[in-house]
């Protein structure tokens, strides 16, 4: 395939993890732990399952996989507010995928689906838009989630359904942010942390400026990456280099990609149609101040949750659940007392184990090879 | 229940044949008088007209002796047919119906022969939609040397069912001396399929059109028994094959694993995708090995006979695209573990249920 398989090349990676590997000596030199790198998008965790790219890295270095799954970090409530929604008489229900398998406290959107709710999976929000513009005699509901990658199309759409006065279409709104989260987690006692692997297409939209407090206020090198194997092992490289060398900065290993500045059209739309929530509820992680966008006044008409009447009942994470101590890298998946257990990706408890790229479903499904054997055996014997 | 096949003539005089005269058909094209028969005639009978077989009964009748000669085991299958669309590039719901149970025949080593074929209609499907499944069927049948030999009709209200529902049974007789089993593959053994993979789930979830792509990308769809005899021929130890339908590649692989206790490593850099069905799936964020293929068949055979398969596989026209992708280990008996293109290790997993698109 022209223009992928030349960041999938096994001799380039070959040279870079030799590059990794002569490192190691002085990194490790007076260390009794191993040097941890957060990847904080779920779309950096998938493909390192992917390729198998954990299974690469020498001795000495661990992945920790952040909290960059939005599909992941919904908590149980809003997906009860979605099952609410989708089941109101005559509304159709549109949301991405990945979405569908959510579990709310009593069903999720596959569940409601099947139990007569008409929920349709949609690729865009345009599409959303198209589908009400086709009923024009029923309400339809976007299921609007994901981080700044996502949030311009959904903004975008926004500006075109007021443009072309389309009134039967709404959003349920749950974007949410990236820095505070990254924030949160640095801000978090019991973190061990030291760098991290940036997140390709949410910079591709917000620039580099903005996680520039990183390596100035928390001393931690982080490295925009992209999102095919070689850009993860280079970016990982990169890591590694400034912390031999005693630097912290913010570099752009995706710099085809991403420019320095961001995306001003999509920047622009943002701005227009959100406003930052005081607070946002994240599955495994809490309540993170300004972490969560909604939609502005003037384009209330469109705000599923200001429309509509939805439960916006709290639901606490399931106790049993260490989902907030892998995000944060103080446990492994396999650590958790219910990986694998009474949490698996077909009855998933926690967040991680939901979508392909929450760490403990991709442990689970594509697995560090040797430890998810390891732990699926021990499983089997303590069953 | 109605036979589909009847006579042409009875008591040597042609039979007149009803003609459907609306555009779509309707309940009353269920309710078993005139309006039913008209449909039988018209479609069904013009479609599947087989000499020889008994006439206007409620069943096939079949001579023991033709089977015998074939073997000394019937096999016996059956299978539903839902897709949507009905029509999709490199074929429609009809020769799937036909080659889908063929193909469970023949990967259990026999020679099919006769079919069933069972339809359920919603109301409003146009009678040439029905019309051009049954021709196609009948065609798919008479290339592939098969019969159908009995059949049902039903008509169901709107929304009772998605447009054609189809099943088909199948029967065939297998070999002496093939014996292959899913339990049978041994470490050691390798690996084959024969051709492109995924092509058939890319089709359609292409021809449902929700992605506006252009991308052309036609169903695998084939009836692959004759490629089978001539593996079969050539390798008669071969120890086991099935058709990678639903769940792919990666579900076969897993069910092999699982029944046989062994582990199984392939290699990304030797499974053949195609360049399109790669790039549709990386937009998507679906992968190809758990897409559904409608004329490909994983084949596991000893290692000393690899050379000898892979060469049978490739001098048939669906076996050209044939590739050596992996063995069977004793290492870590259940898993199925990919080589990445990257050089890195993942685990295969079977899929939890539908394979959903990413978000991002």
């Amino acid at each position: 395939m022209k223009y992928v398989d030349e960041f999938r090349d096994p001799e380039k990676a070959q040279f870079l993890l030799t590059e990794i590997r002569n490192l190691m000596p002085n990194l490790l030199k007076g260390r009794t732990t191993p040097i941890y790198i957060m990847e904080v998008c779920g779309g950096h965790t998938h493909a390192i399952f992917r390729y198998g790219v954990e299974t690469m890295l020498p001795d000495g270095i661990e992945l920790i996989h952040g909290p960059g799954c939005p599909v992941c970090v919904l908590p149980m409530g809003r997906v009860d507010d979605c099952v609410a929604l989708a089941h109101m008489p005559g509304m159709i229900f549109t949301t991405f995928g990945d979405a569908m398998r959510v579990p709310g406290s009593k069903e999720s959107l596959l569940q409601a689906k099947a139990n007569g709710a008409d929920v349709r999976m949609v690729y865009s929000p345009l599409d959303s838009l198209r589908i009400a513009k086709e009923n024009p005699d029923r309400q339809v509901c976007f299921f609007a989630l994901g981080f700044e990658t996502t949030m311009p199309s959904t903004a975008l759409t926004v500006l075109r359904a007021k443009k072309e006065g389309v009134h039967n279409f709404t959003l349920f709104c749950n974007h949410i942010t990236i820095i505070p989260t990254i924030k949160a987690i640095l801000d978090s006692p019991d973190l061990q942390l030291d760098g991290f692997l940036g997140p390709g297409h949410v910079s591709m939209v917000i620039g580099n400026s903005s996680y520039r407090f990183i390596a100035e206020h928390y001393k931690k090198p982080l490295v925009i990456a992209g999102f095919e194997p070689l850009d993860i092992l280079h970016g990982i490289w990169m890591v590694l280099k400034q912390i031999a060398e005693g630097r912290t900065e913010i570099e752009n290993q995706y710099n085809r990609v991403v420019p320095n500045g961001g995306n001003t059209v999509a920047l622009d739309a943002i701005g227009k149609v959100f406003e930052l929530r005081e607070f946002f509820e994240w599955r495994g992680l809490g309540s993170i101040d300004h972490s969560g966008v909604r939609i502005r006044d003037e384009y209330s008409e469109f705000d599923a949750e200001r429309r509509f009447s939805v439960p916006a009942l709290k639901i606490a994470d399931p106790k049993s659940c260490q989902c907030g101590e892998v995000l944060k890298g103080v446990i492994k998946p396999w650590d958790c007392k219910v990986f694998g257990r009474d949490c698996t990706p077909e009855t998933p408890l926690g967040a991680l184990m939901v979508s392909s790229e929450g760490a403990c479903a991709a442990y689970y499904q594509y697995g560090d090879i040797e430890k998810v054997h390891d732990t699926r055996a021990l499983v089997e014997e303590m069953v | 229940m109605s036979t589909v096949v009847e006579a042409a003539a009875k008591n040597g005089k042609p039979r007149h044949r009803g003609k459907v005269r609306v555009p779509t058909i309707t309940l009353a094209h269920g309710g078993g008088g005139k309006a039913m028969h008209d449909l039988i005639d018209d479609i069904f009978l013009d479609a599947f007209d087989n000499e020889g077989q008994a006439p206007l009964e409620d069943q096939a009748r079949l001579s023991l002796a033709d089977f015998a000669a074939f073997g000394d085991r019937l096999a016996f299958t059956t299978d539903s047919y839902v897709v949507k669309p009905l029509d999709f590039p490199g074929g429609n719901i009809g020769k799937l119906a036909i080659c889908g149970t063929i193909n469970d025949l023949a990967v259990g080593g026999a020679k099919p022969l006769y079919l069933s074929c069972a339809v359920i209609i919603e109301e409003g499907l146009p009678v040439e939609t029905m019309r051009n499944v049954a021709r196609t069927m009948a065609a798919t049948a008479a290339e592939a040397g098969v019969k159908v030999v009995t059949g049902d009709t039903k008509v169901v209200e709107r929304g009772a069912c998605d447009k054609l529902f189809i099943n088909t049974a199948g029967v065939g007789v297998i070999r002496e001396g093939v014996d292959l089993g899913v339990d049978k593959a041994r470490p050691g053994d390798v690996i084959l399929v024969n051709g492109l993979l995924g092509d058939h789930g890319a089709a359609i979830l292409n021809a449902r059109g929700d992605m506006s792509l252009t991308t052309a990308i036609d169903s695998d769809c084939a009836a692959l028994h004759g490629l089978i005899d001539t593996l079969l021929s050539a390798v008669p130890r071969t120890r086991f094959l099935r058709d990678a339908t639903r769940g792919g590649l990666a579900t076969v692989l897993n069910e092999i694993a699982e029944a046989a206790q062994v582990g199984i490593e392939i290699y990304e850099d030797r499974t053949p995708i195609r360049s399109e069905v790669k790039g549709f799936c990386e937009i998507l964020g679906l992968d190809p090995l758990y897409l559904a293929n409608e004329g490909k068949i994983v084949c596991v055979v000893p290692a000393e006979d690899a050379e000898t398969a892979l060469a049978a596989l490739k001098s048939h026209p669906l076996g050209k695209g044939s590739a050596r992708i992996g063995e069977v280990t004793d290492h870590r008996p259940g898993r199925v573990v990919m080589q990445t293109v990257f050089g890195g290790r993942r685990i295969v997993d079977m899929l939890i249920g539908e394979q959903l698109p990413r978000i991002c």
